[in-house]
């Protein structure tokens, strides 16, 4: 038996591993990373507001997304209580994807516009304010801390870097956009545009 | 998904599976010259270790292409490298599955539509699917007892923003409502905002001093604009009844205070998503929670 050949020789080894993990990835990845169909589908996809992508870094740096998934899965339940499932370009502009894997609380993917800016304020501060069984943390610390509109910037460049079509005029007017608001401010507007772009009903 | 990548990727998919079939049979394959089988192999690993030339069993071996005999059977079935013989797809899996729950809850829902809403009020079953769905939607803001809390109106002691019919119930659900006092801080100024909380305070019963409350009299013509000149509200617009003693807010002096400094911006969200049917028994439900208990039937 020849098994000898794989096992004795550490190259042909590395190099079979390496083939087989690359062929599973490459069918995988590829079809959905170069299909024009997938990054656009049926829905139209905006880049984020400088006070949303703000927002975004906030909920990322927090690790809302420990507890919260952000993706509606294709089933009847889900689409109940969620609204229309995700599907993948929404997330194209997420640089992480804040897809989750965990709901110790609810999907957020399609939480815009589901409450008021005030109840998200008093949910951010003190969860039990508005929900006395809840066992999510209070984030008090977001209401006293400011946005850096020059930090914000920068970011955003970033961003055109990875691919977001930011333009010169949007990174130009980003510190004006989010001056004198606050981390809350921030968030909640992100809170507020997530899942637009496939409302329910 | 372009024809030219579905090629690639088919014809790699395939050629990776053929050639995992082939490297196990090719290494499983007796070869000229070896050992017999369960003798000692020559080679020494470590300077210590020996290995017995000892084949897969065959059991392992038959699963192992059996295996690629499932991958081919699902290239052909389901969709990837060709459409798929079943027709299958994850949308149309999911379209099943809501027609299926669409045809078993029609009949269900059936059975209260045509009726009024003040009647379904009264009817246990449609009050019992009201609630569950009261208890999905509107606990977040309104509370599991629909009691509410300050900024999100208490459903259950008939006073009423936008009227309390079920048809402003059920108008309230399906467009939702927006809400907007304006911060009169800057217009009242320190003192009008104090003598103006302590006439608004009077009117519900509170005991305030005589001469603010005549000053913030004087001073409430602003406010009548949208609360009314006698205080009591305007459904049309939302604005609070002011005699009642039930807030929305708070009636304390620190809340009116804030209210009126900065101002309120009151929000319900459109519901139009939960399809009339499910918006008749909910507003049938929060209907049911102001009106007085129904009577037991009298026994025929």
């Amino acid at each position: 038996m020849r098994h000898d050949v794989v096992e004795r020789k550490l190259g042909v080894l590395i190099i079979l591993i390496v083939l087989v993990i690359s062929v599973g990835g490459f069918v995988e990845v590829i079809p959905l990373a170069t299909s024009a169909a997938a990054k656009q589908g049926a829905v139209h996809i905006t880049p984020r507001t400088p006070l949303e992508q703000a927002g975004f870094d906030i909920y990322e740096r927090e690790g809302c997304y420990l507890c919260h998934s952000q993706q509606i899965r294709p089933f009847r339940s889900e689409t109940e209580r969620y609204g229309p499932y995700s599907v993948a370009a929404e997330s194209q502009y997420d640089h992480p994807f804040q897809w989750g894997s965990k709901r110790t609380g609810p999907d957020l993917a399609r939480v815009g516009g589901r409450y008021s800016d005030d109840w998200h304020r008093l949910h951010l501060r003190n969860p039990r304010n508005v929900v006395p069984e809840s066992n999510m943390p209070g984030f008090p610390w977001l209401f006293e801390t400011k946005l850096d509109g020059e930090l914000l910037q920068r970011k955003l460049r970033v961003l055109r870097i990875l691919g977001t079509p930011y333009t010169d005029a949007d990174i130009a007017a980003a510190p004006a956009a989010v001056a004198d608001k606050t981390e809350a401010d921030a968030l909640i507007a992100y809170l507020q545009s997530l899942g637009l772009a496939r409302p329910r009903g | 998904m372009s024809p030219l990548t579905t090629t690639i990727v088919g014809i790699v998919t395939i050629l990776n599976v053929l050639a995992c079939g082939w490297l196990i049979w090719w290494t499983a394959r007796r070869e000229p010259g070896e050992v017999a089988e369960g003798d000692v192999k020559s080679h020494v690993w470590d300077g210590d270790l020996r290995e017995r030339n000892n084949p897969m069993p065959r059991w392992w071996l038959i699963l192992f292409f059996l295996t690629i005999v499932f991958a081919f059977a699902y290239f052909l079935l389901y969709p990837g490298i060709i459409r798929g013989t079943l027709g299958w797809t994850e949308d149309r899996q999911y379209q099943d599955e809501m027609r299926h729950a669409q045809a078993q809850y029609a009949p269900m829902y059936a059975a209260f539509a045509g009726r009024s809403i003040a009647e379904l009020a009264r009817d246990p079953k449609a009050l019992a699917l009201g609630r569950s769905l009261f208890a999905n939607t509107c606990t977040n803001c309104h509370g599991s007892d629909a009691r509410g809390a300050p900024g999100f109106p208490d459903l259950t002691d008939n006073d009423w923003l936008y009227g309390g019919t079920p048809d402003d119930i059920v108008r309230s659900i399906t467009y939702g409502r927006e809400g907007v006092m304006p911060a009169l801080g800057p217009a009242l100024g320190e003192q009008g905002v104090e003598e103006v909380i302590a006439y608004v305070r009077s009117l519900s019963g509170h005991p305030e001093p005589a001469e603010k409350v005549a000053a913030g009299q004087a001073r409430f013509v602003i406010c009548a604009a949208c609360h009314g000149p006698d205080g009591k509200g305007n459904p049309a617009i939302g604005s609070k009844n002011l005699t009642d003693d039930l807030w929305l807010y708070g009636g304390s002096e620190a809340t009116l205070r804030k209210t009126l400094m900065d101002g309120r911006h009151g929000r319900m969200p459109a519901h139009q998503w939960l399809g009339e049917d499910k918006i008749r028994l909910l507003a049938a439900y929060v209907y049911s929670l102001s009106q007085p208990q129904p009577q037991p039937q009298p026994q025929q």
